[in-house]
């Protein structure tokens, strides 16, 4: 086997001094924010029933033993394990361009390809959160988990990959408590969140007024949304266009005259106006306070020129933030975050080393020598203990056929399950005998 | 049972916790808090069973002297800690009621014992009312003072955009603010009982509900400070930042006249906070 690249886990079928070797190849295909635009993205993303059917297909091919399918607006991906990595991946890579109806030259350029252990480090890392966008999001690790369930459900995920994500899972949760990355934000939107959350604790149930519009306070209105915020008001200078936008977010379009007595009601208010003035001053505020019995109030400011008079902020129980603000949040979030990054990488690391050894366990020759170590070891415990204490009496003679008696017994005893084993249980996929081998003699250690 | 044994293990235990809850603020380890927790759960456990074994054996609760009030008003703060920890899930309020309990508890041992002179007053039940209701309310008024602190620190650091060390520690203001005024709800409702108790057991005994002995007034005005809170929250919705400065001044001048006027201005509640051994010629 020294002649196959490295970081490739081979499985071999050492049937009989037979020289017929299968190889497993778990193989990643896909491409992400970093290798691909968002049109490319948009038009590659599969929906539920196309991915459910992506599994069924890719699974029917031979040489194919697992599959899953990831598709997020950030990235889409095919994991498998494979006889042969390189022929799963042409017809992954064949069928997505057919199912999109996307000419394969369009994007083969864009994609990348992981064996082996950097397939493991990439699922590692994309459930971590160390692949996305915005490093340390949690939204990823649900999307994953529900990825592995669809190829749960369509039975297309076996031993290894089983193991693979209730790893990648681990990996994430470890990341999640032992490392501040996921602490802090380090986009806008994520950023007013934050504080949003820090100052009414729950969103579920604010209101919130959308002054203006424009793609960043769009975005941050989304991530309220996201948290089960209440009603949402929308105020536009064009009328009709509050309206549109409105029914986006399925709010309310108000006038924008009718900004100061929504201020006696709403909790957040995000303002992205093109306006040269002050949208909303201190007196507007003022004169809510008390019809809203000073609860608090929280004004995002996206603006520049600002829309939100800053005195404001000088009021009780009002908050300002600008743009400046929520930047200088941003960037000291960053810092603390590329920290802590180094040490989700570590854990990752670790993880990969670990799986790794768990993949050459599954090799037959390795279990075989583990198995028969382990019930020797066994043995010669327990010879030791009846030779030192009950059967102390015996010669030396009789001593050793004892113990030769001990080693035929277990090489009877053994015997069956080592030439099931290296028949590969007359299963297609031998590796679920081995790992259940290995479960049922305890041969990792307690995990 | 070895009282001073007792006293010991409570101490140490107390202070443990205190330690335990520092180290949590710094390192953020969920373990560390439910280890102070847990500490304080076990100091809290020897100390009922002190005052349980006190009562026992004098047959009315003792709270003849300073030394004894003093680790009464430990025992209830731990108690509405307790309370406060499991309503509302604040885990961080234990940085403000760990060292409280063990300082308070620490201070009432440095005071001696000094054996009751006029037993008979304490045996009413009217007065174990009295005393519990009181020591309740304040220790929960002791708790809205904690989490008004804590407020003013989280709120500074989101007004000031300069965050800081509490920032990612402490939890939103709308949650300091809620603990806050259950604290005052509850503790202006035990102090409330416990004053009117109080009023009624001074007719029973002295024949008159009010003799303007200075504690009487001092306790009044603390009681009118939190009754104008309350009302200014119900009334015009006050909240956040200024009901946080009130509650921090209402405890202050609860204080005053639990302490201050012991030592100050003394009068006929000295009976329950004699910290003098008294000269005898």
């Amino acid at each position: 086997m020294g002649d196959l690249p490295s970081g490739r886990y081979l499985i071999s079928h050492d049937r009989e001094g037979d020289e017929h070797k299968a190889m497993l190849d778990i193989v990643l295909t896909g491409l992400n924010h970093t290798t691909a635009p968002v049109e490319l993205r948009e038009k590659l993303a599969f929906n539920s029933e196309e991915s459910a059917g992506a599994i069924e297909f890719l699974k029917a091919q031979p040489g194919i033993r697992e599959v899953l399918l990831f598709s997020t607006c950030n990235r889409v991906e095919v994991l498998m394990t494979a006889d042969n990595g390189q022929d799963a991946v042409e017809i992954a890579k064949k069928h997505i361009s057919q199912v999109k109806n996307t000419p394969l030259d369009v994007f083969e350029t864009n994609l990348y390809i992981h064996h082996g252990q950097e397939a493991v480090r990439h699922i590692f890392r994309v459930a971590a959160s160390l692949d996305s966008m915005v490093i340390g999001e949690p939204q990823i690790l649900g999307q994953i988990k529900e990825a592995f369930r669809t190829a749960v459900l369509k039975k297309a995920s076996g031993v290894i990959l089983n193991r693979l994500f209730h790893r990648a899972f681990n990996v994430a949760k470890r990341v999640r408590t032992e490392t501040g990355i996921g602490d802090s934000a380090v986009s806008i939107s994520y950023a007013a969140i934050e504080l949003a959350k820090k100052i009414f604790g729950d969103l579920e149930n604010r209101t919130v007024l959308l002054v203006g519009a424009g793609e960043m306070a769009e975005l941050a209105v989304e991530h309220l949304i996201r948290n089960r915020v209440g009603d949402i008001f929308v105020a536009n200078r064009t009328f009709e266009r509050g309206v549109e936008l409105a029914s986006r977010f399925s709010g309310k379009a108000i006038r924008f005259e009718e900004i100061p007595s929504a201020l006696e009601t709403v909790d957040i208010i995000i303002s992205s106006t093109g306006s040269p003035t002050v949208v909303i001053s201190r007196e507007m505020v003022k004169s809510a306070i008390r019809t809203r019995r000073n609860r608090a109030l929280f004004f995002i400011d996206i603006a520049v020129p600002r829309d939100i008079d800053p005195e404001i902020n000088r009021l009780n129980n009002c908050y300002v933030y600008d743009i400046d603000d929520l930047k200088g949040v941003i960037d000291g979030n960053v810092e603390t975050r590329s920290k802590e990054a180094i040490k989700a990488e570590r854990i990752v690391d670790e993880a990969v080393i670990r799986f790794e050894k768990w993949m050459e366990g599954l090799h037959i020759v390795p279990t075989i020598v583990d198995l028969r170590d382990k019930m020797k070891a066994m043995a010669a415990m327990e010879l030791e203990k009846t030779m030192g204490s009950s059967l102390k009496h015996l010669s030396e003679k009789e001593k050793m056929a004892v113990a030769r008696m001990s080693e035929a017994l277990l090489n009877k005893i053994l015997h069956d399950p080592i030439q099931f084993l290296k028949n590969g249980g007359c299963h297609r996929d031998e590796s679920v005998y081995l790992s259940l081998v290995r479960v049922l003699f305890n041969l990792d250690g307690t995990d | 049972m070895n009282m001073d044994a007792l006293h010991g293990a409570v101490a140490v235990l107390y202070v443990m916790s205190t330690l335990f809850y520092g180290v949590y603020l710094f390192k953020q380890k969920d373990g560390l808090q439910k280890a102070g927790l847990a500490l304080m759960a076990g100091g809290f456990v020897f100390h009922t069973l002190f005052i349980l074994t006190e009562c026992v054996s004098i047959g009315y609760l003792p709270v003849y002297n300073l030394r004894l009030t003093l680790s009464m008003a430990a025992w209830s703060s731990a108690a509405v800690y307790f309370w406060i920890r499991y309503r509302y899930r604040i885990k961080v309020m234990g940085i403000y009621a760990a060292p409280l309990v063990a300082c308070v508890y620490i201070i009432s041992l440095n005071f001696p014992e000094i054996p009751a002179h006029a037993a008979e007053l304490f045996k009413s039940v009217w007065l174990v009312v009295h005393v519990i209701t009181v020591f309740i309310g304040e220790a929960s008024l002791a708790m809205a003072c904690g989490a008004g602190i804590l407020y003013l620190i989280q709120e500074h650091g989101i007004k000031s955009k300069k965050r800081g060390f509490f920032y990612s520690r402490l939890p939103s203001l709308e949650q300091l603010d809620a603990t806050g005024y259950a604290g005052i709800v509850i503790g202006f409702t035990a102090f409330t009982v416990g004053l009117i108790v109080g009023l009624v057991y001074a007719k029973l005994v002295w024949h008159r509900f009010a003799s303007w002995d200075p504690k009487e007034i001092w306790s009044g005005i603390s009681w009118l400070v939190y009754a104008a809170l309350l009302h200014e929250r119900i009334a015009v919705g006050w909240r956040g930042r200024r009901a946080a400065i009130m509650a921090i001044i209402g405890f202050v001048v609860l204080m005053f006249s639990f302490l201050g006027v012991t030592f100050l201005m003394g009068g006929h509640h000295g009976g329950f906070t004699q910290w003098q051994i008294p000269y005898k010629p």
